[in-house]
């Protein structure tokens, strides 16, 4: 019940969400801060993580299927795939769900629970245009340059593999990455992070929006953005992947 | 004038306004009094339309509120201030910004009139200029709730409504605002609506008081009548003080 309701409310106010804004110069004031809050601000993060997890997983890939009959092209193949096709995407998803549901969901909340979204309302502003569409828009446009980033770097941490230990060689980790490459595969990843993308921060802003209280209730909106963001990323990761790869 | 007929108002089970009836005179500083929790906030909200009510009319000058479209609703809010509860200030904007703001919004003016208008309105609540740059986190309560004044008078608003405009202030500045309010409202002859539960500001410009108790319109009259009434609900507001009992001992 309760579901069919939040459903319907986030439907409504989607509706108050895209429409085009007022006054334009207000959204392409906005529109570069957030490109740059939501977008460049998660670099670092997006960085170490793929970084590490393309080093790490290579490793665990070479060490746990040391079988001589497999051919030489296996572990980088392995590596290549799952961020295509999983990490970089999915999982990376899920990490800035985290990072910006929670960063949407109390910065709305808190205008809501101070007074400011009345104060825009009492101006005359579609307060959820105004605030709310230059995040999604933002955060949607910067996803796929996320997402391959994040590629790139989690093939470059597999390298490393190579680099600094003895376990395998960067001639043998090079070959598995440039074998069988399906570029369909990362076509597949950007238009499913970017579904993401609109999920993680239109999800966040209703529970911002819809917060009532007082601080406490802020951190409650935030904790229901990611988690419930969360869960939708994982039930429409089934849903694409259905419909893209089958 | 702003006139409410029945208005009713319930958050899911929670029955907040019953049948609440009431005038808000031109030109006058009208005050809605009440204990914590009685309904004054949403009763303001509903007025402006921040809150949709169940039912009842809401009339600005004949103009229905409930009837209206959005963007009728929208062209209202031109003629509508507000002095929010906690000032609502938006933090990423400078206090010149702030008061800038419903400007760009609304107003066909030049940057420079723009600026202008801002300025004066911000002189005109006694802001020094100094403050014009800084950010709203970076200056006191009772400076925000003037910078949060002279927003609500940069439109040159006919309804300005005041959501507790003294609450979190000391006793002199409580006045001063009090009193900037009261000016305000007669020298440019605007429909004032004061959320209050301070006796202290009800003395010194309740010209038209409406009292709520539990969502229900308890007394409506003028501050000098306010000692006099046989209403328990009332009395136990007005002479919660010590101060306001030795005045109701003195007139006896
Ligand atoms: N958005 C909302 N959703 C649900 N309930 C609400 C909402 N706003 C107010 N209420 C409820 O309405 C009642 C009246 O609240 P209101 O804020 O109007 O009181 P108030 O008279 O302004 O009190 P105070 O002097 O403390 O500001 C309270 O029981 C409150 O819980
Ligand atoms: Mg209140």
């Amino acid at each position: 019940m309760g579901l069919i309701a939040d459903t319907g409310k986030y439907i409504l106010l989607m509706k108050r969400v895209f429409v085009a804004p007022d006054r334009g110069r207000m959204f392409f004031r906005q529109f570069p801060k957030e490109l740059e809050k939501l977008g460049l601000q998660s670099l670092p993060i997006v960085a170490i993580i793929s970084v590490f997890i393309g080093f790490i997983m290579t490793m665990q890939t070479k060490l746990n299927t040391s079988n001589p009959l497999l051919p030489v092209y296996t572990t980088g193949l392995v590596t290549r795939d799952t961020l295509l096709l999983e990490f970089s995407s999915t999982i990376l998803c899920l990490i800035l769900a985290g990072k910006v549901g929670s960063n949407i969901a109390s910065e709305i909340g808190t205008m809501r629970i101070t007074e400011q979204i009345d104060a825009l309302e009492i101006m005359g502003v579609n307060s959820a245009n105004y605030l709310i569409l230059p995040k999604v828009v933002a955060f949607v446009v910067m996803m796929p340059f996320l997402v391959i980033f994040s590629m790139a770097l989690g093939i470059f941490g597999g390298y490393f593999v190579g680099v600094l230990t003895t376990i395998m060689t960067t001639g043998d980790y090079l070959v598995g990455i440039k074998f069988a490459f399906v570029p369909y595969y990362v076509f597949y990843s950007l238009i499913k992070s970017m579904i993401f993308a609109f999920l993680i921060s239109s999800v966040a802003a209703f529970y911002g929006y819809y917060s009532y209280g007082g601080a406490l209730d802020v951190g409650k909106s935030s904790t229901n953005a990611v988690v419930n963001g969360s869960i939708l990323i994982l039930f429409f990761n089934i849903l694409i992947t259905k419909i893209m790869l089958n | 004038m702003i006139e409410v007929k029945n208005i009713e108002k319930s958050f899911e089970s929670n029955h907040v306004l019953k049948n609440v009836s009431a005038v808000f005179e031109t030109g006058k500083t009208n005050m809605i009094i009440g204990g914590s929790g009685s309904g004054k906030t949403v009763l303001m909200k509903s007025i402006i339309g921040l809150h949709r009510i169940d039912g009842g009319r809401i009339e600005y000058d004949g103009r229905n509120l409930p009837d209206m479209k959005m963007s009728e609703i929208r062209m209202l809010r031109r003629e509508v201030g507000m002095l929010f509860q906690g000032s609502a200030l938006f933090d990423s904007l400078t206090v010149l910004e702030n008061v800038i703001y419903p400007l760009e919004m609304f107003s066909p003016s030049t940057k420079e009139e723009m600026l202008e208008r801002a300025r004066f309105c911000l002189k005109h609540v006694n802001l020094e200029e100094k403050a014009f740059g800084l950010a709203p986190s970076e200056i006191s309560g009772g400076m925000q709730k003037r910078v949060a004044i002279a927003r609500a008078i940069a439109l040159q608003p006919k309804y300005l409504f005041c959501d507790e405009p003294n609450s979190g202030l000391d006793p002199k500045t409580s006045l001063v605002i009090d009193q900037l309010i009261h000016e305000v409202t007669h020298e440019f002859e605007i429909t004032t609506i004061i959320n209050s539960h301070d006796m202290n500001s009800v003395m010194e410009i309740g010209e038209n008081i409406i009292f709520i108790e539990k969502g229900e319109k308890a007394w409506q009259g003028n501050k000098d009548d306010i000692f006099h009434v046989d209403n328990e609900a009332l009395n136990n507001f007005v002479f919660a003080s010590e101060l306001f009992k030795k005045v109701k001992r003195t007139n006896q």
